[in-house]
């Protein structure tokens, strides 16, 4: 017991000034029920009341909960705050699969354009931003969630500063995704892309967004380490450069405080290289630096091996982050952007490259002297091809930001494609294979309930992702040759609906590979959920598959 | 390598980690966005570029409010083949009174930069109902559902305002008239025609929808779609001058 922590107890003053907070919330939302002029944010006045109301019972109950109901330190001594993390892992398994299924829809709605229904909450347009936001903000963010509150406890060795914010930091995001969710469903958007809700959500996102960053420095400042382990490095650069892309792309101002109706400050070029500096650093920020943080983690945890280079890591992070920033302009070659701009942007999406493969390298090469475990361990293999994507797919980043790549990929479907291989291969992968190690971890059970499921997981999405990417790259390279495509006489060959007509077999394809992904997803959850509830499938074990092969060895 | 020693700093002083990370981060948005600001080329000089109408302003908000963004772009690119399929390269000043910009990402279905005065009203409204009665390989769903929608127009004047605030050149008096010119737009015979073609001097007049006695949202929609692309007098427009 080298750090002894006195358990945590909850503060009479702070519950009392939180559920102030929430009251003042419930009559501002009260308020705008009764004066606005919008169904939808009459709707959503109704959903915070009620949210908050639940938030005041909960913070005056949150006596019981706070101690992992065990009361018990670690054995470092520290009283670990497990119970938001556990609350995480649930719900981003749920978002996950609401998020792929979503996606899937949409990929049939593409193929067999009668499922849209002609209904406004059905159609393409509106399901395509709930696909987008449910899985980067709903399903992602919440792994980023409970992942860097895991990682930062147990590498800090102390508890979450905090006892009611983490929860609220938890329960505020997800009604930060339900406003979100329900308000496109219900025409509510200020259509820039991946930051489509509207000023007041926002500014709710806003409140949450801090609190995190706040318990997370709270919880560093707490650390009985001297240093800062690096996967607290990326989640710190996460948190803060999300903050700022945040409030910057999402300046806006409403028609009234009672509308949801808002017009962003910029326009034109100048709101398009800012959408774009925001879009293409949510990739770099959000489903990246951040999930580098889950790599640098969970990756050794899982082999038992130490971080590859701890060199590496410090040029890795650095390098990142300063060339990240940049590369907004690649998503507009030869648009009405200056060129130098484009120029800029193109030149630094090419350096890109590097620290992305650095970091790619650091990764596997952590597996030294232990890749016999990828035998034995489905959720490790899992990890390592999660980073094997990430080098694919930064990779094929930097290739399609050259202008004259671009000059075909972009519009079409290799880009949906390429953004693929790296949200299914390198973002899900790297998840699900923190939730496998978590859950065990912390609902204390021996292992997960099934490895054998696990493979099956494994196998069905990589499957899927395989016909998913390549069915993106063949139209998306298709279409984009049959729009430049000339006549012998000089004239134009195709009309646009024939490239689109084209397209139909790759987008069943794409759907079916969706599917299969969607299928393995639900694997997981069966997994997970049968994990929590302590059962286990008594099959053989990877220590016991290793005792066989000695045994077998020995010639016993 | 000494110099990588000395990262320990960072290691054990978060506030100053934090300091790194702002600092690291905020090089690049700077360099590339601020210049756009105030480099006085960054938007081309035009002739004919107006604020929209308040009901042009309208149907873009039902064009943003219905995502069509997600599948078309509004953004011709300087190649050969996009020029000579939609026509001339869009101008960063065709978009210079646009809050959010609709450049789009994702072309399911064609560029919409300049679809204005392309097709009829009559083939918007069949488009819009039925997509496949006018194109029968298309993969866009219908949105029946405009033409039945009564127009939301009562506050289209804090749209404005609005607007205005933020520097598109809407003056008071236009703003004062939204709602009046609103509705002028769709009808030739009203009595504020006149000062509604001095406030928009080049905007159309005609009822979109072909529906009178009714002002829906695919009247906003078809007034926003036919002037898409169709300020800018090319026949005025200096491409050298105008070099980035």
């Amino acid at each position: 017991m080298a750090y002894q922590h006195n358990p945590p107890a909850t503060s009479r003053l702070a519950q009392s000034i939180v559920a102030s907070c929430l009251a003042i919330g419930i009559i501002l939302a009260v308020l705008v029920a009764g004066k606005t002029t919008s169904g939808p944010m009459q709707f959503h006045a109704f959903i915070v009341i009620a949210a908050f109301l639940i938030g005041i019972v909960a913070i005056f109950n949150l006596g019981g909960r706070i101690n992992d109901e065990k009361h018990e330190p670690s054995p470092s001594g520290v009283f670990y705050n497990n119970g938001v993390i556990k609350y995480g892992i649930i719900a981003s398994m749920f978002w996950g699969v609401v998020g792929f299924t979503v996606g899937d829809v949409l990929a049939w709605e593409l193929a067999f354009p009668v499922l849209n229904f002609d209904l406004p909450w059905t159609n393409f347009g509106r399901l395509r931003p709930l696909h987008t936001s449910a899985v980067i903000f709903a399903f992602g963010g919440n792994v980023l969630i409970v992942t860097s509150f895991y990682v930062v406890q147990r590498t800090c060795k102390a508890r979450l500063a905090g006892e009611i914010a983490p929860w609220f930091v938890f329960w505020g995001y997800q009604l930060f995704i339900v406003l979100a969710a329900t308000g496109y469903v219900l025409g509510v958007t200020q259509s820039k892309e991946y930051a489509e809700p509207e000023w007041y959500v926002d500014i709710w996102l806003t409140i949450v967004w801090v609190t995190y960053l706040c318990v997370f420095l709270g919880t560093l400042w707490r650390r009985k380490e001297p240093h800062i382990y690096v996967a607290n490095w990326f989640y710190l650069a996460f948190i803060v450069t999300v903050a700022i892309l945040h409030l910057i792309n999402n300046a806006a101002v409403p028609i009234s405080f009672v509308e949801p109706k808002s017009y962003i400050i910029y326009a034109g070029v100048q709101d398009a290289l800012i959408q774009w500096w925001y879009g293409h650093n949510a990739v770099g920020f959000f489903l990246t630096a951040g999930f580098l943080g889950i790599m640098y983690y969970f990756v050794p945890k899982r082999a038992e091996r130490p971080i590859y280079s701890y060199r590496l890591s410090i040029i890795h992070f650095w390098s990142l982050i300063f060339l990240y920033i940049w590369a907004g302009p690649h998503h507009l070659h030869y648009t009405a952007l200056p060129d130098w701009a484009q120029t800029l942007g193109m030149t630094f999406s090419i350096m890109l490259w590097m620290p992305s493969w650095g970091g790619m390298i650091n990764g596997l090469m952590t597996l030294s002297g232990a890749w016999d475990k990828l035998r034995t361990d489905p959720v490790l293999k899992m990890l390592v091809v999660s980073i094997a994507f990430y080098g694919m797919s930064t990779f094929e980043g930097p290739l399609m930001s050259i202008k004259a790549v671009n000059g075909l990929s972009h519009y079409t479907d290799w880009t949906i494609g390429h953004v693929h291989s790296g949200a299914l291969g390198w973002v899900a992968y790297v998840s699900f294979g923190a939730l496998y190690c978590m859950t065990p971890w912390l609902w204390d059970r021996k292992g997960l309930y099934s490895l054998k499921l696990v493979n099956v997981h494994f196998w069905i999405s990589t499957v899927g992702i395989l016909l998913y990417i390549c069915a993106m790259w063949v139209s998306g390279i298709m279409q984009g040759l049959m729009w430049r495509a000339y006549t012998e006489l000089g004239f134009l060959e195709y009309s646009f609906v024939e490239t689109v007509a084209s397209m139909q077999p790759y987008f069943i394809i794409r759907a079916v590979g969706g599917l299969m992904f969607i299928i393995g997803s639900l694997v997981m959850v069966y997994n997970i959920w049968r994990t929590i509830l302590g059962h286990s499938a008594e099959e053989a074990t990877p220590e016991n598959i290793d005792n066989a092969i000695a045994a077998q060895a020995l010639g016993e | 390598m000494k110099l990588l020693d000395k990262h320990a700093f960072f290691e054990k002083n978060s506030i100053f980690l934090l300091i790194g990370i702002l600092i690291v981060i905020s090089i690049g948005g700077l360099v590339e966005i601020v210049p756009l600001f105030y480099l006085e080329n960054t938007i081309e000089k035009v002739e004919g570029m107006r604020p929209y109408t308040p009901l042009e302003l309208a149907g873009r908000n039902i064009y943003v409010r219905e995502g069509c963004y997600n599948c078309h772009s509004q953004m011709i690119r300087a190649t050969r083949d996009e020029v000579e399929r939609y026509g001339h390269y869009s101008l960063a000043a065709e978009s210079m009174y646009d809050h959010p910009f609709q450049w789009g990402s994702k072309r399911n279905g064609p560029d919409l930069a300049r679809v204005g005065n392309k097709y009829s009203d009559e083939w918007h409204r069949e488009h819009m109902i039925k997509p496949s009665s006018v194109v029968p390989e298309t993969i866009m769903p219908g949105y029946p559902f405009l033409a039945k929608a009564n127009l939301k127009y009562s506050q289209i004047d804090m749209d404005l305002k609005v607007n205005q605030m933020i520097g598109v050149p809407y003056s008071d008096e236009q703003v004062e008239n939204a709602i009046a010119d609103l509705k002028a737009q769709l009808d030739e015979d009203s009595d504020d025609y006149d000062a509604f073609i001095e406030r928009y001097p080049t905007a159309q007049v005609r009822d979109f929808d072909g529906n009178p006695a009714k002002i829906s949202e695919l009247d906003a929609l078809i007034a926003y779609l036919q002037m898409l692309g169709t300020l800018v007098d090319f026949s005025l427009y200096n491409e050298s001058e105008n070099n980035r």
